[in-house]
This record gives C-alpha cells, structure tokens and sequence, in this order.
C-alpha cells in the first residue's frame, strides 16, 4: 500500500500518457473502419491507380490527387529547401548575434502564422501575378509550391540550424587549424557531418508541405485532372477531403476517409524515414567519437 | 448505411431537445432536416421565429433533401427541407414551395459575351469549347470553375444545364459560391455558376438563352435556371409546425427569404 503510494506519480503520469497515445489509436482505427470498406470495395488498385474521381457517378479513383501531392510537394522543396537550409548555414555561421536575435524570432513567427492567412496572402498576391504573367488560371502548382515553400521555412531553418550548432567543435577548429577557409570548412566538414540532421528537416518540411491542406484548398484549384505544367490546377489529397466533406454523405465521405488512409500511409513512411536518417546519423557519430 | 447514422444522429438530436424542454404540455420545439442548400436559410428563418415566439425552438439540422424526406417518413423530422422535386413515391407527402433560387451563369465583367445558350454552357463545362473566341469573344483560354462534389448548386447546375454530360474535370474546383464568385471577379477568362442570390456587380451575370438573369424573370418562369426549396411533411401540419411554416409563408417571412437572395 505504501509503495503504491510512493509510485502514485507515476501512475497518474502514465494515465496521462496513455491518453495521448490512445488518441492516437482512436483516430487511427477510425479512420480504417470508416474508410476501409470502400477501398476493399473498388479494390485498392482501382482506388489509388483510378484515373477519375466523380462521387456522384460512383467513380472513386485518387490517382490524379496522388500525383498532385507529389508534384506540389516536391516544388515546396525545390523552393523551400534551399532557401531554408542556406538560411540555417548564414544564422549558424555567419550572422552576428544582433542579426541572429531578430532572425531566429521572425523565423518562428513565421510559424505562427495561421495557414487561412498564407492561403489568402496567395490568392491576392501570388495567384493574380501568375495568371498575368505567367498565364494560366492562376490557382496551380506553382502558387501552392510557393506558399508551402514559405510555410516550411521555419521547420527546415531550426532543425538544419540546430543540426549544425550540434557538431562537435574540433570538427570546426581542426579544419581550421589545417588552413581550410571559413566556407570550405563548411562545405567539406561542416555540411557532411550534419548531413543527417538536414536530411531530416528536409523529410519534415516535405511531411508539413502534404499535410497542409487550408492554405492549399485556397490557391491549388483542386481541379482532378492530370496536370500538364506547373501552371495547371491541381487536387492534393488533403485539399479532397478539406473541400468535399461539407457535403458528403454515404459511400462518399467513406471514400474521403479512404483518401485519409492514403495521406496517413504516405506521412507515416516519411517521418520513418526521418527518425531512421536521425539516429542512424547519431549512431554513426557516436561511433567516430568513440575511435577518437 | 449513410442514412441510418443520419437518422440516428436526428433521432439523438431531437431526443436532447425533449429531455431540455423536460416534456409535459404542447410542444415547444420542432425538428427541421434536410438540403444543406436550404439549411441555412431555414436556420436563419428559424432565429427570427424564435425572437418572435420566445419558448420555442426549430432545430434546423442538414444531411441532404433525402436524408430530410426519409427523417420525415420515420418521424424523426416534423419538416423535411428538400432542394429537388419529390420523386413518384414520395407524392403522399405534403409539401409546399417555400422559395426559388435562381442560378446565375458569371463571367468577369471585362469579358464582351452577354448572352449564352443553355448547349454553349454545357460545351464549354465538357470542354468541348476551350477558347472564348469559339464563342464570338477574345482569343482567350477559357478558365472554367465549378463547385465541389456533393455541393447543391453543383447537382443543380448538373442537372439544369449538362444532363447527363460530365462536367470536365479539368474544372477549377471551389467550395463557396463566394470564392467561385471572387475568382470570376478578378479572372478575365473565367466562368462560374453561383445562387443568384449572391451576384453582384463585380461579376456579370450572362443571358441565357436570350433572358437576362433577374428575380422578375425567375417568378414569371422565363429564366430558366432555377429550383424550387421544399418544405415537406407527413401529415397536413398542426400545431408548432403549423405555425413555424405559416411564419415562413407569411409577409415578414418572404422579406427575410428576399433580404438572403431568395426568390418567394
């Protein structure tokens, strides 16, 4: 009786954490209930490889979608990343502490920005300059990729940042010490040796860029059609669900549930991914400390 | 499936609303069910109505003009709302007409078109015509935006103009009659489709078939594009019911139905 007294805390504690994690299984499981059925249903070739998606014609192929997310994600990266990670590399190494003080709070601002607020800010600005200058509807890849580009800023900059303030700091002097230029020690020790880090806040900003989907509903045109260029509309799988579960009843908004499984599979692998790059990096340089 | 989860979430809804009026005496409160096109219309109806009768209540609750007819069939609903006409077997119901809605065909007001055929129309929503040239107007690419699956103003309009043609899916896809309208305003090759309610002068609202798109010509049946909104329920109505759809028929309920954009 006492002891149980004594472990009290942790009791209470591990309630609460079970809590969390039974959300988790809760959402998770039903999300399966709900969307299974209809993915046995058209079968899961047909589900994810069908080319057209017209609920009211009982046609539920998420193909085009699937491609959308892709093309829309990989453009936030091709945007985002380079931005971000030359970013982290200019507030780790060359921004003097005054600069760095006003950067790293902005950049974290720039997180706190509700995603209605990108959406809209894209719709006034970015969508109207494409459709001018670039032709095209406006509401296309592009905008989407520019909007989510800026949207994971934050989380590519502090992950990468944080990586590279983490390196041991012979790594920095001793290439110093052997006449390396402040860039070229960046560049040939410091980059590599933090390679898995950045790697990681590459994976995340990319798993950010799908999930996001108020902003993207905005400024994608969530048309479900192949696109052809960067200037055509485009459908996400999570601007589908975002933009059809109003009014969806029936076999309908069990094939929206069936789209969540989608978006749930392909998140999931990602942030594996994440985790695996993380800590096989951290074991690789726990091993290269040890022979030192 | 759908159905049964609806009816039972009516059924728990109207269950909490009897256990709050704790039961006993004449009713005080009714449960409306149906088209979310007509929802929020009946939800703004019902506010005014309970200004005007403190003590009673009208849930007004969606899940679509069958779910509100099968909610009234079981009980479940006292009124069904319903933005299709009924089918053959559902005749025995009572209903009435509680408003049209009119649907206005918009193009940006830079573009010259002013008149369209109901075939042009569904042309141009299959992709069949893609330039506004093909249609007497600027070599333009035409940007064409729908609305989303599931929406009413999308069956409407697939059911009013395209029969049983599919609307291209290369349609620009947006869940609002507000953002269909912002983008037409400020797309110079645009088209849409919105309640005629919500039209204004920052979009032009064409002729179809030679009419223009105006309430007078919704009323006198000339413009086409229209629905009609239902209310539907079992018996003839009595008591609160009763009441409720009188309020909605009379004199101050069709100012409210014109002040939202309905036509009455």
């Amino acid at each position: 009786m006492k002891k149980f007294k004594e472990n009290l805390p942790g009791h209470i504690f591990l309630l609460l954490a079970l809590s969390s994690i039974s959300a988790l299984a809760l959402i998770t499981g039903f999300i399966v209930v709900r969307g299974a059925p209809i993915i046995t249903d058209v079968g899961l070739k047909d589900f994810a490889f069908g080319m057209s998606w017209a609920p009211s014609l009982e046609e539920y192929g998420i193909f085009p979608m699937i491609i959308g997310t892709v093309a829309v994600s990989l453009g936030a990266a091709l945007i985002g990343v380079p931005i971000g990670i030359c970013c982290s590399i200019f507030l780790s190494e060359f921004a003097p502490p005054f600069i760095t003080a006003i950067f790293r709070p902005a950049i974290q601002l720039l997180a706190g920005i509700p995603s209605v607020v990108y959406g809209f800010w894209g719709l006034i600005f970015i969508v109207p300059f494409i459709r001018d200058y670039l032709g095209g509807p406006g509401l296309s890849i592009l905008a989407a990729s520019i909007i989510l580009a800026i949207m994971i800023l934050p989380t590519v900059i502090s992950i990468s940042e944080v990586s590279l303030l983490a390196l041991p700091k012979q790594y920095k002097e001793g290439a110093l010490a052997l006449g390396l230029t402040h860039w070229q020690t960046i560049r040939i020790v410091m980059l590599p040796a933090a390679k898995s880090g950045i790697v990681a806040a590459v994976i995340l900003g990319i798993g950010r860029a799908i999930g996001e989907t108020m902003a993207v509903i905005m400024i994608v045109g969530n048309a479900v059609a192949m696109p052809e260029s960067i200037l055509d509309p485009v459908r996400t799988l999570t601007t589908n669900i975002g933009i059809e579960m109003g009014y969806a009843t029936g076999v309908h908004q069990e094939a929206l549930f069936a789209t969540g499984i989608v978006l749930f599979i392909v998140i999931m692998i990602l942030n594996a991914t994440a985790q695996y790059i993380v800590s096989s990096g951290k074991q690789a340089r726990g091993k290269e400390r040890q022979k030192s | 499936m759908k159905k049964i989860t609806a009816i039972l979430s009516l059924i728990m809804i109207s269950a909490l609303i009897s256990a709050c009026n704790g039961g006993g005496g004449s009713r005080t409160s009714i449960v409306v069910a149906g088209s979310t096109s007509v929802q929020p219309y009946a939800e703004f109806l019902a506010e005014e109505y309970e200004k005007l009768y403190p003590g009673q209540h009208a849930e007004i609750s969606g899940g679509g003009s069958s779910v509100g007819i099968n909610a009234v069939e079981s009980g479940v609903a006292d009124i069904g709302m319903s933005s299709r006409s009924l089918k053959d077997y559902e005749l025995d119901f009572w209903s009435t007409v509680i408003a049209k809605d009119g649907l206005a065909i918009i193009i940006n007001p830079g573009n010259p078109i002013t008149n369209l055929t109901r075939e042009q129309i569904c042309a141009i929503y299959s992709a069949e015509i893609t330039n506004w040239s093909e249609l007497g107007g600027e070599d333009r690419k035409i940007h064409v935006m729908a609305r989303e699956e599931g929406s009413g103003t999308r069956s409407q309009f697939a059911e009013l103009v395209m029969g049983n043609i599919r609307i291209t899916p290369k349609a620009i896809v947006q869940n609002s009659n507000g953002a269909i309208k912002q983008l037409v305003a400020s797309d110079l090759s645009s088209i849409g489709f919105i309640s005629l309610g919500v039209v204004d002068e920052t979009v032009k609202a064409i002729e179809i078939d030679g009419v223009p798109a105006s309430i007078a010509n919704v009323r006198n049946g000339t413009y086409a594009l229209y629905r009609s909104f239902l209310f539907i329920t079992k018996e003839k109505p009595e008591g609160m019911t009763k009441d409720f759809i009188d309020f909605v028929l009379s004199d101050a309920g069709k100012e409210l139905l014109i002040n939202e954009g309905l036509i009455p």
